[in-house]
């Protein structure tokens, strides 16, 4: 059990020629824990992409404490996998071996680290394409790979940037309820940035709403309407159910600047 | 639109539709510059330009001595494959010269791609080979080659020397912007599934620079070569340059014409050899 921590977190991006000092996250503190599912929500510019960057070990802090397992995170590592927002697949390579990427740095034996991603690739429904380019795959079926390569390292957390930002709104659903299967099936901790209020209501354990300029944590929701999608398995009559539509409103509400209220937790 | 049904109906509508525009054919995308295949009107141009050179000749209208017939080139090209001219064989001349331009190929190859590499990732080996580069780059090898005849003398030395330096600057400042088109996400991701320093240079930057390497060998090799033949024609003991330039000392117009020839047909050949080398090496060059 992982425990990820952010305490009084603030990230300032230094002046430039062109723009003046930028703050881009301002007094962040959340604790993730365990097999969390917390997704960031936010319009573009409130800090989601830092805060993941941050908690991945590629942005120092400015001031703050980012802890994991009580101990400060210097840097990127195997046990954080990131899925980015453009799959950041490696075209040289095939889908086995842009899946089994982690391994090969880890100079894991070519048997091994194939059986494994064969694995992930079954999870994720490419088990006829190993040996595809990976220029010729659909956008869809990049972020699959580019989700099987996160898995395949078997990182104890999962950071991703809106990886399901660049799909069409049928084939993102289907990785929305793929993703939630993936969760419940490896127990992982799961940090998930979108922007899009549905897929954030649909699939978080706990989702926080921040607002840009600076970037901070307006308000923090406890959800469980995945545990009605694992029960029905029917997203879709989930997504109208009148309490989902009550808290899409207030967060729509608390976007828009009606209801500002800062979450002090 | 072809080029056979250009000429079966010569009429100024449709002299005009050929320039002009109009709506476009189905798979065809209306406003796209310069559509259509030209490869039937390229082969035209060629026989024209070759029928009309023998025209030329054979009505001799210009004397052999300023531009020979196709036929004798055909001839000496035959003759100097086995003849000696100018100190060796048409054979003996374009060994003389690949050797030299592969052999300062392959030296520029072995250390124009790892500079450029450490450039781009390295703000002290991007300080020191900066300035260096950049005086010589922009001055032509013809330049700076005398100097070379002093401190080097004529030999192989001096010209693998002369035609090292043409190939390496575009070689290193290709592999350098090589490493720029990788996407930073590219390398994150790396780091992120717990990459040494070491290997992200290897299995991401190396690799994902391949294409302006390629490019790079390809500008060089060009380069190489058409300063080789002008280092030839300034001093050398064998090689086509030296053979041109011989041939047109003594007058004997139709070698220089058919060296001409040579010295386009090996450059091309040349190209098409990078170009095959592109195709299997970066498939998937443009399309990701």
């Amino acid at each position: 059990m992982s425990t990820l921590e952010l305490k009084y977190v603030n990230i300032i991006f230094p002046a430039t020629k062109l723009a003046g000092e930028v703050h881009a996250l301002k007094d962040i503190s959340i604790t993730i824990e365990g097999n969390d599912f917390v997704v960031a929500l936010g319009a573009s510019g409130c800090g989601k992409t830092t805060l993941l960057n941050v908690m991945a070990g590629f942005i120092q802090p400015t001031s703050g404490e980012v802890l994991l397992e009580n101990k400060p995170i210097d840097g990127p590592g195997a046990d954080r996998g990131v899925v980015f927002q453009q799959h950041a697949l490696l075209p040289w390579l095939n889908v086995i071996e842009n899946t089994s990427f982690g391994l090969m740095l880890q100079k894991t034996n070519v048997k091994e680290r194939n059986e494994v991603a064969a694995k992930y690739l079954k999870v994720v429904g490419l088990e006829d394409f190993h040996k595809h380019p990976v220029y010729q795959l659909s956008g869809g079926m990049m972020q699959r790979v580019g989700l099987a390569r996160a898995l395949t390292s078997d990182p104890d957390i999962l950071l991703m940037d809106e990886p399901l930002g660049a799909l069409d709104a049928l084939t993102r659903e289907t990785m929305q309820e793929l993703i939630l299967d993936i969760w419940r099936e490896t127990k992982k901790m799961v940090f998930f940035i979108t922007h899009s209020v549905d897929e954030a209501i649909f699939m978080a354990t706990r989702l926080i709403v921040m607002s840009p300029r600076p970037g901070r944590i307006l308000k923090t929701y406890n959800l469980d309407f995945y545990q009605r999608f694992f029960k029905s398995r029917d997203a879709r009559s989930i997504k109208s159910l009148p309490e989902f539509i009550d808290v899409r409103e207030e967060i729509l509400n608390i976007i828009h600047g009606d209801e500002i209220r800062i979450d002090q937790g | 639109m072809s080029f056979t049904t250009f000429i079966k109906k010569p009429s100024i509508k449709n002299l005009f539709k050929i320039f002009g525009r109009g709506p476009v054919k189905p798979g065809e995308s209306y406003g796209a510059p310069g559509v259509g295949s030209s490869t039937a009107i390229s082969v035209a141009t060629s026989i024209t330009l070759i029928f009309l050179w023998w025209f030329i000749t054979y009505m001799e209208w210009i004397k052999p001595l300023f531009l020979p017939s196709p036929e004798s080139v055909i001839i000496k090209f035959v003759q100097i494959w086995k003849e000696d001219f100018a100190g060796a064989t048409l054979w003996g001349h374009t060994k003389s010269s690949l050797f030299r331009v592969f052999g300062a190929f392959f030296l520029a190859c072995v250390t124009a791609i790892p500079i450029g590499i450490a450039m781009g990732v390295n703000r002290i080996f991007r300080g020191i080979f900066d300035p260096p580069i950049e005086f010589y780059r922009p001055i032509p090898p013809l330049g700076y080659l005398p100097l070379t005849i002093i401190w080097l003398g004529i030999d192989d030395v001096q010209k693998i020397t002369l035609i090292y330096l043409a190939v390496f600057a575009p070689m290193a400042l290709n592999s350098r912007a090589g490493v720029r088109s990788i996407t930073i996400e590219q390398i994150q991701m790396a780091y992120s599934l717990g990459a040494s320093r070491a290997q992200v240079i290897w299995h991401v930057i190396l690799k994902g620079a391949m294409p302006e390497i390629l490019t790079g060998m390809r500008i060089g090799i060009g380069f190489g070569w058409t300063t080789l033949v002008a280092a030839e024609m300034v001093a050398a003991e064998a090689g086509i340059g030296h053979m041109v330039l011989s041939a047109a000392e003594f007058l004997v117009t139709d070698v220089v014409v058919m060296g001409i020839f040579v010295i386009g047909a090996i450059a091309y050949l040349f190209d098409l050899l990078m170009r095959f080398i592109d195709r299997k090496v970066v498939p998937w060059k443009g399309k990701m």
